[in-house]
């Protein structure tokens, strides 16, 4: 097992309850973990919510702080994968100033040739929307950033796995 | 109220009654056939206790002196009963006062059910009077918690925490109910946890890694056993000493795991850990199957982990998947209940008796008895060791009482010589190192076990914290035997300045006061013992008493607990001296 630190995608199927955000970010904190992302939202099970948390740690301490989710009382199942086991994204989004679009040419062309999306333009603004890696999207702010960007944010990683979960099967099991 | 149970029972199977959200608190507890609990009042818990009043025939209120207090007896009540501790409180600092127990409770797997009232609902979050965020608070230290805000929440919500509280490796669990549920009016109706769909308590053992386990135990030359609370908390105690005596191998203990067999078990080669036993420790490095059962290989076990065991197969018997692996890499994990895997094992098992291996530990354990033993227990020098107060207790004990301990020196020599003959008799703060737990934790095992003799040990200095609890013991008519070791110092800080600091003694001198006019303040009958002429009569005249009884002994004031393992030594480098 590698003691380099690697990126990690940390999945977590839960029961839906307030509080355990908090009692699986403390579980980080404690070994002083720095966190690259978190994100939840629903999974494919009714009622059973995921969080998708991005680490980057050895894979000895993943192990060991997969156990420890995996053993507070309202978490049904954790998983890690590498990036090669899992299929993911992130999305940003970019506030810029209407008048650039016309009077800087070059802003359309990376518009087209990055495939990022206009969600809405008014007279004053428009806002990009790119989804895909996060290398495409800290690409696209690098060209952006010279003509100037009123607001960015990126989002966290989502990520499906290219494994079978089998939560439902857990979840049968569990209540047999 | 009569009526409406009776006309609902014609009506459904399932009795209901509209109750306020109070009773029901109450009620549930009884439910859970509990008739002890240890609290506190204040404001937002009113409400519970007005019920409390009502039902004071079923269930037993013990007001202690401070909310701590009351979490350390209830961890005292449950260490020496099994069943689960409950203790009370208010919201804001009544709460916040439960954490150090709960934290305890927590790292020493106690099962314990905390009850919080908190502020009313469309309050919260709006920094109102005695509000606190207690669930955040305690989130990292339980192994649950919940924020009941309608009454009809409390039954499942109680029900859930005992359940989980109990069940599997045991653990606190808090409640923090608003101050309009307990008020609010619901149908009421209880019944039981036994299932929480996201939580699998006890995995099953698994036949193969059990078969396999055997297999390397049955072919191991130097096999070793370390056991750890989970052999009392499965109440495996029979089937593991049958494991032991079949299979002829030495076992030693964790501080939490002492008293599951008897001392004088001649498969019993005594503790591991820093001040633990010279044998085991020193043979940790020399056997070649190390069997651990129900233990987590804490720090204070295995010292340097880089050094701990590295010629040996590891075998892990072990209820907790997250515990396999943690600090030392096995090579069998076996997990599941450790009562149902060892009664798998035994019959795996082949007879043995390993008479070589095991006189290594007796001719090491001399060695420990001229270096150690004999000086705490047989002293010749003028001043009064802590071990042969010990001794004189197990004199009068015949090894029959539980000991709760504090933590420092005394708890190192309480754990070392004190003599067990039953389970669930050691009673101590293991992973917390909680100073202050000793008094209260005693008071509560002697309300769950009053035939039992329960003997409090402390020091002068974690007595000091939580002194408060004689009032307590004094209310409650709590016959319990509360001994203080008087070094005038905080000693084991005091030890580490002697040893790694060059003897300064930075803030560990305690000018103490006059314990035996304390005690006697608050009528507990008390005692001040200074020479070794007066030690024997003392000790048994404390243990003659049908009630409580104090007594101070004056020990010798820079003695040094030995064995020990200095921090980041491997457990092979176990000092004498």
């Amino acid at each position: 097992m590698s003691t380099d630190k690697q990126l990690f995608t940390v999945s977590i199927y839960t029961e839906n309850n307030i509080g355990l955000l908090n009692r699986i970010s403390a579980i980080f904190q404690r070994r002083h973990i720095n966190v690259e992302s978190i994100n939840t939202s629903p999974s494919e099970i009714e009622g059973v919510s995921k969080f998708t948390i991005v680490v980057n740690m050895t894979e000895v301490n993943i192990k060991k702080i997969i156990g420890q989710i995996e053993k507070q009382v309202e978490v049904i199942k954790a998983y890690y994968h590498d990036d090669d086991e899992t299929i993911y994204q992130i999305s940003g989004l970019f506030k810029i100033k209407s008048e650039l679009l016309f009077e800087e040419r070059q802003i359309q062309n990376i518009i087209k040739e990055s495939n990022a999306r206009i969600v809405t333009v008014n007279t004053d603004f428009f806002v990009l929307e790119k989804s895909g890696r996060k290398e495409e999207i800290v690409e696209l702010h690098n060209q952006l950033s010279e003509f100037g960007i009123m607001q960015y944010t990126r989002s966290g990683r989502i990520a499906i796995t290219k494994e079978e979960m089998k939560i439902s099967t857990l979840l049968e099991t569990y209540n047999n | 109220m009569e009526t409406q149970t009776i006309k609902n029972k014609e009506t459904s199977t399932k009795v209901t009654e509209k109750i306020s959200g109070s009773e029901a608190i109450v009620r549930c507890l009884i439910e859970e056939d509990v008739n002890i609990i240890y609290g506190y009042p204040g404001g937002a818990i009113m409400p519970v206790y007005d019920e409390l009043y009502k039902y004071q025939d079923k269930i037993h209120h013990v007001l202690t002196r401070h909310e701590q207090g009351a979490t350390h007896s209830a961890q005292g009540f449950a260490r020496i009963s099994g069943k689960v501790g409950v203790a009370i409180a208010t919201s804001g600092p009544g709460a916040t006062n439960l954490i150090t127990g709960i934290a305890d409770a927590q790292i020493d797997s106690t099962p314990m059910v905390c009850i919080t009232g908190q502020v009313f609902s469309h309050l919260l979050g709006s920094d109102a009077f005695q509000e606190t965020d207690i669930v955040g608070i305690s989130t990292p230290v339980t192994k649950w918690n919940y924020q009941v805000t309608k009454a009809s929440e409390i039954p499942e919500a109680i029900a859930k925490a005992f359940y989980i509280a109990k069940s599997g490796r045991p653990g606190p669990v808090l409640i923090d109910i608003t101050k309009d549920a307990q008020i609010e009016e619901f149908d009421f109706s209880y019944e039981k946890c036994t299932k929480v769909r996201s939580y699998n308590p006890v995995p099953k053992t698994d036949v193969a890694s059990l078969e396999a386990a055997a297999k390397i135990i049955n072919g191991a030359k130097k096999p070793l056993i370390v056991w750890g609370q989970g052999v009392i908390l499965s109440e495996a105690e029979e089937v593991f000493k049958a494991v032991i005596e079949k299979a002829g191998i030495p076992s030693a203990w964790t501080i939490l795991g002492a008293s599951a067999i008897p001392t004088s078990h001649p498969l019993n080669i005594g503790m591991v850990g820093m001040h633990g036993n010279y044998a085991p420790n020193k043979l940790t490095n020399e056997c070649d199957v190390l069997i651990a059962i129900g233990m987590r290989f804490d720090d204070r076990v295995t010292g340097s982990l880089s050094t701990y065991a590295k010629q040996a197969k590891v075998i892990h018997f072990e209820i907790d998947p997250a515990e396999i692996d943690k600090n030392v890499k096995t090579d069998i994990a076996v997990l599941g209940d450790a009562k149902a895997s060892l009664e798998l094992l035994l019959p795996l098992l082949n007879e043995n008796k390993h008479p070589e291996w095991r006189q290594k530990f007796a001719d090491l354990y001399d060695i420990e008895y001229e270096k150690v033993i004999k000086n705490d227990l047989y002293p010749t020098k003028e001043g009064i060791t802590m071990g042969e107060v010990l001794k004189e207790i197990n004199i009068q004990s015949k090894g029959n009482a539980a000991i709760v301990s504090d933590v420092g020196q005394h708890q190192m020599i309480a754990c070392r010589y004190a003599e067990f003959n039953k389970t669930k008799s050691n009673i101590t703060s293991g992973g917390l190192g909680t100073m202050g737990f000793g008094l209260p934790a005693a008071i509560g095992a002697k309300m769950a076990a009053p035939d039992r003799e329960v003997v409090s040990i402390s020091g002068d200095g974690g007595y000091q914290m939580t002194i408060q609890e004689l009032g307590t013991i004094f209310q409650q008519k709590a016959a319990v035997k509360v001994v203080v070791l008087n070094n005038d110092f905080l000693g084991m800080v005091r030890q580490w300045q002697q040893l790694f600091f060059d003897k300064r003694y930075a803030s560990t001198e305690m000018v103490n006061p006059n314990f035996v006019a304390i005690a006697e303040g608050y009528y507990i009958r008390a005692k001040k013992v200074t020479k070794r002429e007066e030690l024997a009569d003392a000790v048994a005249e404390m243990m003659a008493s049908k009630e409580a009884y104090f007594l101070e002994v004056c020990v010798e004031k820079e003695d040094n607990v030995f064995p020990m393992i200095p921090t980041g030594a491997s457990v092979s480098d176990i000092r004498l001296e």
